[in-house]
């Protein structure tokens, strides 16, 4: 299967099999006006499958976001059909208006305004914690 | 640092430091009694405590300073009103210092983001109560003369007691000490504790739910079941009576035995106990005030 190669834009590579649709949701890929490219299940050269998201535009992703969500994602810059930039994401140290924290003591339960701030206190487990309470991050967005 | 929210922002140095200060406190009382003239303590307690709020008014007194503030009569309306940020803002115009208690853990985090003055945390729901670790700290040091190679016994709500937790966190920083942890199966202390911290630093324990290593003890520290913490009043009502000290638990103790509790308490310690001169914990009231007079200090940079 061949999807047309784009000339500006990003290509979102070794996303987790089964993903894309979620990174595509949260990205907000929706509300571009440029075509985008969903790729399920494609075979990876690492071994086993993979997804992969092409955006025919240099959007600005917030990459603590997606390093969040699938930390295993390459990251491809693209300009004049070839890839300039190649970034490996790893598990941000904070990402912040993403994860909710559901500990109803928690003064963000109270205080609307406030941001929601987790802060990445096990790298090995990926295990994240609220800034305020302390409370561990269950792992659904 | 500016602030304290959390007993592991200070560092052993720093602790070191603080037990010192408050030492000098308690053999030199009128070279401090200046020390704060014309500052100001605000204590904002957005749920009542009169104890932890006169502790750190007389605190405050006793250096020379003032003090303003309120107490809210219920929880609920904390919710209500101004954000905490905005009014750590307001309050950095009229005082130089905050205390803060609040229901929400994570408040005081909040209030020490927005607030140009230090911000000490006063206890945030069961969340942070950095001032009373610091008191109990000083009760060890002063009743043992140091902070290692100590056997601690804690008994009664080990899950639930942050108070444990945190004192429990402080002592693992010093060398060769070791806890015995009393307690019933429903109230033993969290996993995280166990596994992240005792087991990680590979501190020896022993969790039980009896007396039998009462000889061994150097401190003993007894916990409130409280009824707050218990989501079934049955359980509550279950499990408040079963870890009670009393003075004749009390014979197989060692003479040097330091007892301590953080106060209030209901009736996990017998009254006749107060009577034994291991009995510590209104001592250990008397070291809060000390130990928040240099914490104060320390914050406010002055020497
Ligand atoms: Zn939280």
């Amino acid at each position: 299967m061949t999807i047309d190669s784009i000339k500006n834009g990003i290509v979102l590579d070794h996303i987790t099999s089964g993903k894309s649709m979620e990174i595509y949701r949260i990205l907000e890929l929706s509300k571009l006006d440029c075509s985008v490219a969903i790729i399920k299940n494609a075979v990876s050269r690492r071994g086993g499958r993979k997804d992969i998201i092409k955006i025919d535009s240099e959007i600005d992703i917030n990459l603590d976001v997606l390093g969040y969500i699938d930390p295993g994602i390459t990251v491809n810059i693209v300009r004049d059909g070839q890839i300039c930039q190649k970034r490996q994401l790893e598990l941000p140290e904070r990402v912040s208006g993403v994860i909710k924290c559901k500990n109803p003591r928690c003064i963000t339960s109270i205080e609307q305004e406030l941001s929601h701030v987790f802060e990445l206190s096990d790298r090995e487990n990926g295990i994240y914690r609220c800034v305020y309470c302390e409370t561990k991050a269950e792992h659904e967005i | 640092m500016k602030d304290l929210i959390s007993i592991t922002d200070l560092s052993v140095d720093e602790l070191e430091s603080l037990i010192k200060k408050a030492m000098d406190i308690i053999d030199n009382p009128d070279e401090y009694a200046e020390k704060c003239k014309r500052k100001k303590l605000a204590t904002l307690f957005y749920e009542p405590s009169t104890r932890t709020r006169l502790s750190f008014e007389a605190a405050m007194l006793e250096l020379g300073g003032s003090i303003l503030g309120f107490s809210e009569a219920n929880s609920s309306s904390a919710s209500k009103g101004e954000s905490v940020s905005d009014t750590a803002k307001t309050i950095s115009c009229y005082a130089d210092i905050i205390a803060m208690r609040h229901p929400k853990e994570g408040a005081p985090m909040v209030a020490a983001g927005a607030a140009s003055i230090p911000v000490i945390n006063a206890g945030d729901g069961g969340h942070n109560h950095p001032t009373q670790t610091l008191t109990d700290l000083l009760t060890i040091y002063r009743e043992r003369g140091r902070l290692s190679n100590l056997k601690i016994g804690f008994c009664g709500d080990l899950k639930f007691g942050r108070t444990v937790h945190s004192l429990i966190e402080a002592m693992c920083r010093y060398e060769g000490n070791s806890f015995v942890l009393i307690s019933p199966d429903e109230l033993k202390i969290p996993g995280y504790l166990r596994a992240g911290v005792l087991d990680k630093n590979k501190i020896p324990y022993l969790e039980t739910d009896n007396w039998d290593n009462m000889p061994e003890l150097d401190i003993l520290y007894m916990t409130r079941v409280q009824r707050e913490r218990f989501f079934n009043e049955a359980d509550y009502l279950r499990l408040k009576d079963v870890f009670i000290l009393t003075a004749d638990k009390l014979m197989s103790a060692k003479d040097e035995l330091v007892i301590m509790h953080p106060l209030p308490r209901v009736n996990e310690i017998e009254r006749a106990v107060d009577e034994d001169e291991r009995a510590c914990y209104f001592e250990q009231v008397r070291n809060g005030k000390y130990m928040r007079m240099a914490l104060i200090l320390m914050l406010l940079g002055i020497e």
